[in-house]
C-alpha cells in the first residue's frame, strides 16, 4: 500500500485539476517520439511521424495523448489503490499491446518536462517529488501485470 | 546515439539562450536533485546544509554548470574534453555513474522549467543526448 502525505495528495490534485488533457496529453506523447524515437514502435498505424514537424502536427497522437491523460485521471481518483485501478490496463498493455514497460518511464519523464514547462516556478522541488512519486506508482501498477 | 551536426547546433544555440542564468540553473537543479532523489545527499554528508538555496548548494551548482559550459566548449571530442573531471570523478569523487541521469534529468526539468518556449522536443532531444554524452564521458576513466 502506498503511503502518501498530505502534501503529496493535495499537490497531485491540484496539479491535474488544472491540466489541460487535451494539451498536455498530445504535448507529453508528442515530445516522447520525438525525445526517444524507437517508442514509435508502437504507432505503426498512426500515419506520418517523420520528423518532429510531423508528429507533433499528427491528429492519431493528439487523440491518444488525450486517451492516455484520461487513463492517468484514474489513478489520480483513486490514489489509495492504483494497482487494482491499473490491472486490466497492465494486461492489455502486456498481452495485447506488447509494451516494453520501460517505455513508461520514458512517457512519464516527457510528461514531468511538460509539466514543468506548464508550471515554471511552482513546480519547485517538492512539487517535483510529489509528481515524480505519483508517477513511480502508476508506472509500476501498469508493469505489474508483466509476466 | 553519437551528436549529429544538427544536435551541436542545437545545444549551442540553447547554451548560448542559457548560459547567462547558468548558475541558477546549477543551485535550483542541484537543488532539486536533492530533494527529489533523497538517496544522492550521501555525498553531501559533509555540507552543513542541504537546503534548496543553501550556500553549499549554491556554490556546487555553479561548479556542476562549469563543467557543462566545459562540455558545450568540448562537444567536438566530449571524452578528451572531460578527461580532467572523469579522473577526478572516478578516483577521488567516486559518484556511481547512475547518478549522471538523475541530475542530468533535474538540469533539464530546470530549463524547461525557466525557458518553455525554447525548450522544444527537438531541442529536448539534442540536450538529452548531450547530457547522455556527457554523462558517458565523465565515466570514462572508472574502470
Amino acid at each position: 500500500m502506498v503511503e502518501w502525505t498530505d502534501f503529496e495528495r493535495a499537490t497531485i490534485q491540484d496539479i491535474f485539476s488544472k491540466m489541460d488533457y487535451e494539451v498536455v496529453g498530445p504535448a507529453a506523447l508528442s515530445r516522447c517520439l520525438v525525445v526517444y524515437p524507437w517508442t514509435q514502435r508502437y504507432f505503426g498505424n498512426f500515419g506520418n511521424l517523420y520528423n518532429a514537424a510531423a508528429i507533433m502536427g499528427n491528429p492519431n497522437v493528439a487523440k491518444h495523448g488525450t486517451i492516455i491523460l484520461h487513463g492517468l485521471d484514474r489513478g489520480v481518483k483513486n490514489m489509495d489503490n492504483m494497482k487494482e485501478i491499473y490491472a486490466e490496463l497492465s494486461v492489455l498493455h502486456s498481452e495485447k499491446l506488447h509494451v516494453d514497460p520501460d517505455n513508461f518511464k520514458l512517457l512519464s519523464d516527457c510528461l514531468t518536462i511538460v509539466v514543468a514547462a506548464q508550471l515554471g516556478k511552482a513546480f519547485t522541488g517538492e512539487v517535483q517529488a510529489a509528481f515524480q512519486k505519483f508517477m513511480a506508482v502508476v508506472v509500476s501498477s501498469l508493469g505489474r501485470q508483466y509476466h | 546515439m553519437s551528436l549529429t551536426d544538427k544536435d551541436k547546433a542545437a545545444v549551442r544555440a540553447m547554451w548560448g539562450k542559457i548560459s547567462k542564468s547558468a548558475d541558477a540553473i546549477g543551485a535550483d537543479a542541484l537543488g532539486r536533485m536533492l530533494v527529489v532523489y533523497p538517496q544522492t545527499k550521501t555525498y553531501f554528508s559533509h555540507w552543513s546544509d542541504l537546503s534548496p538555496n543553501s550556500a553549499p548548494v549554491k556554490n556546487h551548482g555553479k561548479n556542476v554548470m562549469s563543467g557543462v559550459a566545459l562540455a558545450v566548449s568540448k562537444i567536438d571530442d566530449l571524452t578528451s574534453g572531460l578527461m580532467a573531471l572523469s579522473e577526478q570523478h572516478a578516483f577521488q569523487l567516486r559518484v556511481d555513474p547512475a547518478n549522471f541521469k538523475i541530475l542530468s534529468h533535474c538540469i533539464l526539468v530546470v530549463i524547461a522549467s525557466m525557458f518553455p518556449k525554447d525548450f522544444t522536443p527537438e531541442a529536448h532531444v539534442s540536450m538529452d543526448k548531450f547530457f547522455c554524452g556527457l554523462s558517458l564521458a565523465l565515466a570514462e576513466k572508472y574502470r
